[in-house]
């Protein structure tokens, strides 16, 4: 199937968030794509309040069967979240079980005034009550097929679609 | 050969018995995770639902307070329920015997047993007792291991030090008797530490160290020289009435750490401990309170440390 290009679907977001995020917005990525477009973002909508990262391994809920095998990043909200506006970042929306374990994370920090989701893609497939306010694109991805964000190293955003779940390679 | 006993048929880790015979992988996997619990750590909430529902039992056949409260804290952060047995006071007194013991928790749906006793080789006894669900750390036996003490000294030097390629490390003192410093050096050879020296008088190094790929001094001063990092090692009390040492000022001549011998070291050598110091015995007070100390980094470490073992064991 035809993937669109992350660049530009970069730049939908951009546009449809501009009107939305402030400069005191807490942006927070879930790692790893979601965490590179996070910076992305971060930079091209001015935010002022430091850019978040979390890495909701410690909350998935499918610990009891698949153990923490792949290395665990660092969460990272260096920002009060007691009382803020934050958005939730990621690259690709599937069945929101990944989004569920990063808000509840989040929660452990403070609590937010309230949590909006921007994608890159929203694929369907949702498990859980979820939806994201803001995506780039929707798209239809046929189910045990992969999609993942890459990021080169000359930083450029990249879709990718696989058989079955990898590291990612790109770099930090 | 038959398979390492801490490890399921997936060559994952499904005990923590020893560092001897870890792949460097699995050790890495450690320190990294562990790294990523510091954060947890500093937050208002302390606490990550990862062992929720889970029973860890602390059995504690050997007293210890540093230990046994930063496995119950670790295991607190993790959500889980923890039980704290001092079994020296209870049914093994009363004549009960290990296997049964555990038996009985094992009843009770024990999922995880931290396990401190004063022979070697208790927890990997107990380890092949239980069923396949549930995991063993060792927290301490006998003269044998300690695997998580050596794990949070690595975590340490790795924190201060960033990587053990260029380390020279000098463990200092009672290398006969210590638990730690087993688990330290099997740690830092397998995680690529070029220098791993052990210090200290003839009687209170065991025979053959050497083959744990080690240098032995028996001179503090040469010791010393050019380190990196410097681990003192606790003096127990008992060891000085016997033949194995003459006297406790006796020792801190020869092979205390004073500000003069920490000198001969790097300038920004660590000095480390693992607990509870002698002050005036194997280390002076101005050194245990000196800039150049990481004790209380270590104990904090630890919990950290303890978490991811925790974490990493009820996933596999």
């Amino acid at each position: 199937m035809n993937l669109p290009d992350a660049e530009k679907l970069f730049q939908a977001l951009v546009a449809r968030l501009g009107a939305h995020v402030t400069p005191d917005t807490g942006v927070v990525g879930i790692v790893t794509g979601g965490a590179w477009l996070a910076e992305r973002l971060h930079r091209a909508l001015g935010v002022r309040t430091p850019l978040g990262v979390l890495d909701p391994s410690f909350y998935r809920d499918d610990f009891s069967k698949t153990g923490l095998h792949h290395s665990v990043k660092p969460s990272q909200i260096p920002f009060e979240v007691e009382g803020r506006s934050i958005l939730l970042v990621d690259d690709v929306l599937f069945t929101g079980r990944t989004v569920r374990g990063a808000m509840n994370e989040l929660f452990d920090y403070g609590r937010p005034a309230r949590i909006e989701l921007a994608v890159l893609v929203d694929r369907g497939g949702r498990e859980l009550p979820i939806a994201a306010q803001y995506a780039g694109a929707n798209l239809e991805v046929p189910s045990g097929m992969v999609l993942v964000l890459d990021r080169a190293s000359s930083g450029e955003l990249s879709l990718t679609l696989s058989n079955t779940r990898r590291e990612r390679k790109a770099a930090q | 050969m038959s398979r390492n006993p801490q490890l399921n048929a997936k060559g994952a880790l499904q005990h923590l018995l020893t560092i001897e015979g870890l792949p460097r992988e699995i050790l890495t996997h450690i320190l990294d995770t562990a790294a990523s619990f510091i954060n947890v750590t500093k937050r208002d909430v302390k606490k990550v639902p990862l062992l929720r529902g889970k029973s860890v039992f602390n059995l504690f056949f050997e007293p210890s307070t540093r230990t046994r409260t930063t496995f119950e804290i670790a295991a607190k952060r993790l959500s889980a329920d923890v039980i704290n047995l001092n079994i020296a006071t209870s049914s093994q007194s009363k004549g009960e015997t290990l296997l049964d013991t555990v038996d009985n928790l094992s009843a009770m749906h024990a999922d995880m047993f931290v396990v401190r006793h004063a022979a070697s080789g208790a927890p990997h006894l107990i380890a092949q007792h239980v069923g396949a669900h549930a995991h063993v750390v060792n927290a301490g036996d006998g003269r044998h291991a300690h695997p998580t003490q050596g794990l949070l000294d690595a975590y340490t030097i790795r924190h201060y030090k960033r990587d053990f390629s260029r380390l020279s490390v000098a463990v200092v003192g009672d290398v006969l008797h210590s638990r730690v410093a087993r688990s330290l050096i099997h740690a830092l050879t397998t995680l690529g530490a070029p220098d791993v020296r052990v210090v200290g008088p003839k009687t209170l190094l065991p025979a053959g160290v050497e083959q744990l790929g080690v240098r032995v001094f028996h001179d503090m001063d040469a010791g010393m020289r050019d380190c990196d990092v410097i681990v003192m090692l606790r003096v127990q009390n008992e060891r000085m009435r016997g033949a194995l040492l003459p006297s406790a000022q006796e020792f801190f001549k020869s092979f205390g750490l004073t500000p003069g011998r920490l000198a001969l070291a790097k300038r920004d050598a660590i000095v480390m401990h693992p607990g509870p110091m002698n002050r005036g015995v194997e280390i002076d007070s101005a050194v245990a309170d000196g800039s150049q100390a990481v004790i209380l980094s270590q104990v904090t470490f630890g919990i950290a440390v303890r978490m991811a073992v925790l974490s990493i064991l009820a996933g596999n």
